[in-house]
């Protein structure tokens, strides 16, 4: 990517040679940035992979919090108190705001915003997976707290020291949010798995569906991890998939525990040696196919953002004129 | 019009009195006042600001990125500007 700098310097050089020195200067500078642990802010030069990297990254990041509203959202009008329901709106709430902040911070490499939800809408950017998953009872909206918002916490802790400024300091705002998420959910399941006994069994058969699913939020094993490597290199990614899982399941085990429901897994048990939990294998062919779009809800979600986007389309519009007449009288009181 | 027309904002937060204002984020907005109430949602959901400004992003100057680059070479050679620089025997006091 050629920034600005990069470019006015270019014009002082001579010829391709020069040019070619340049761009090994810029190149050295980067690398020893990304060693000494400095963050690459928006205008200095990168690598173009580092740049198409971070794009797709924080897009799909972004995006994933926008979609990942549809699942809880279904169940505000639904929640069975007016505190549930009050807990659940600011929860969705923020997740828009955390996909807010995202984009903010894509748009810093120079993609618009409006690209950015075109390529959503197409389908040619990603979102989490996870949230092609359908929220059947009321005790999904705590089994994702717990669960789907943990693991991200999981994620998004090592990317608060992510090398690109922007990434790491939206990501600073998240995990500071996100820990109301998972308390709230891991509070509501709590209540229900005290509850009645038809309470228990709804809080144990969330925890049994979402608990594989939530696993794969981590990505492929580390040897089928396609992007891994180099975004480990780029200190973009602090931990390798598997290592963040293992996290994940050990810090999960015991607050089972503590919730009195049990993870839906016989291979799942402490391993004194590694110091870690083992547990058994994923079904990478149903993450497969539901990166693919065949998972449960992925139409139902992407036709819900699309039609969401053409039905406020008037409110954009509507603010644009407002704001265009009223500079418009400004103006014409000025002269 | 889409969305997109929506100038860029930048978003100042002053976290409480006698504080300064900081760099918070940005946001996309009509006019000034949507970028305030947007910015109010989306950076002060916790109480985390009492005052907020709202600057157009094309409105910011910025100096290059290159921290090598000449423009704060004046700063760089005059150690005399610290009050490390200067020597004082040992025992004075409140200097
Ligand atoms: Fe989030
Ligand atoms: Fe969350």
């Amino acid at each position: 990517m050629a920034t600005a700098a990069h470019r006015a310097a270019r014009t002082h050089t001579d010829g391709r040679a020069g040019e070619a020195a340049l761009e090994t200067a810029y190149k050295m500078a980067f690398d020893a940035a990304v060693a000494a642990d400095e963050r690459i802010e928006p205008r200095d030069w990168m690598p173009d992979a580092y740049h198409a990297t971070l794009v797709r990254q924080i897009a799909q990041h972004a995006h994933s919090e926008i979609i990942g509203m549809q699942p809880e959202a279904n169940w505000i009008t639904r929640a069975p108190s007016l505190r549930r329901k009050a807990i659940l709106m600011a929860k969705v709430q923020d997740e828009a705001g955390h996909g807010l902040y995202l984009y903010s911070a894509a748009e810093t490499l120079g993609t618009s915003r409006e690209e950015l939800l075109d390529k959503l809408h197409s389908g040619r950017q990603k979102y989490s997976s996870i949230f092609n998953y359908p929220t059947l009872t009321w005790a999904d909206v705590g089994a994702i707290g717990w669960l789907v918002d943990g693991a991200a916490i999981t994620n998004q802790v090592p990317l608060c020291r992510c090398s690109y400024g922007p990434y790491a300091r939206a990501m600073v705002r998240i995990c500071k949010e996100e820990s109301f998420h998972q308390r709230q959910g891991y509070e509501l399941l709590l209540a229900l798995s005290r509850g009645t006994p038809e309470q228990h069994d709804m809080a144990q058969d969330a925890v049994n569906r979402w608990w594989w699913p939530s696993l794969m939020m981590f990505g492929p094993p580390d040897d089928e991890s396609r992007h891994s490597a180099q975004s480990m290199a780029w200190k973009i990614k602090r931990h390798s998939n598997d290592e963040l899982r293992q996290r994940f399941v050990d810090i999960c085990v015991p607050q089972a525990e503590s919730l009195g429901l049990t993870l839906p897994d016989p291979e799942l048990r402490w391993n004194e040696e590694r110091g870690h939990h083992d547990f058994g294998p994923i079904d990478w062919d149903e993450f497969q196919q539901v990166l693919k779009g065949n998972g449960p809800c992925n139409e139902q979600r992407i036709n819900q953002r699309r039609r969401a986007h053409e039905e406020g389309a008037w409110v954009r519009e509507a603010a644009a004129a407002y704001a265009a007449k009223h500079s418009e009288e400004a103006g014409a009181e000025r002269v | 019009m889409t969305n997109t027309d929506w100038p860029l904002w930048e978003v100042f937060v002053r976290s409480r009195r006698g504080l300064s204002h900081t760099h918070a984020g940005s946001l996309h907005a009509p006019d000034a006042e949507f970028a305030l109430r947007n910015a109010r949602d989306l950076y002060t959901r916790r109480g985390e600001g009492v005052s907020i400004w709202v600057v157009p992003s094309a409105a910011i100057t910025a100096s290059s990125p290159d921290e090598k680059d000449p423009f704060f070479e004046p700063a760089a050679d005059k150690p005399y500007r610290h009050p490390t620089f200067y020597e004082i025997p040992e025992g004075v006091q409140h200097l």
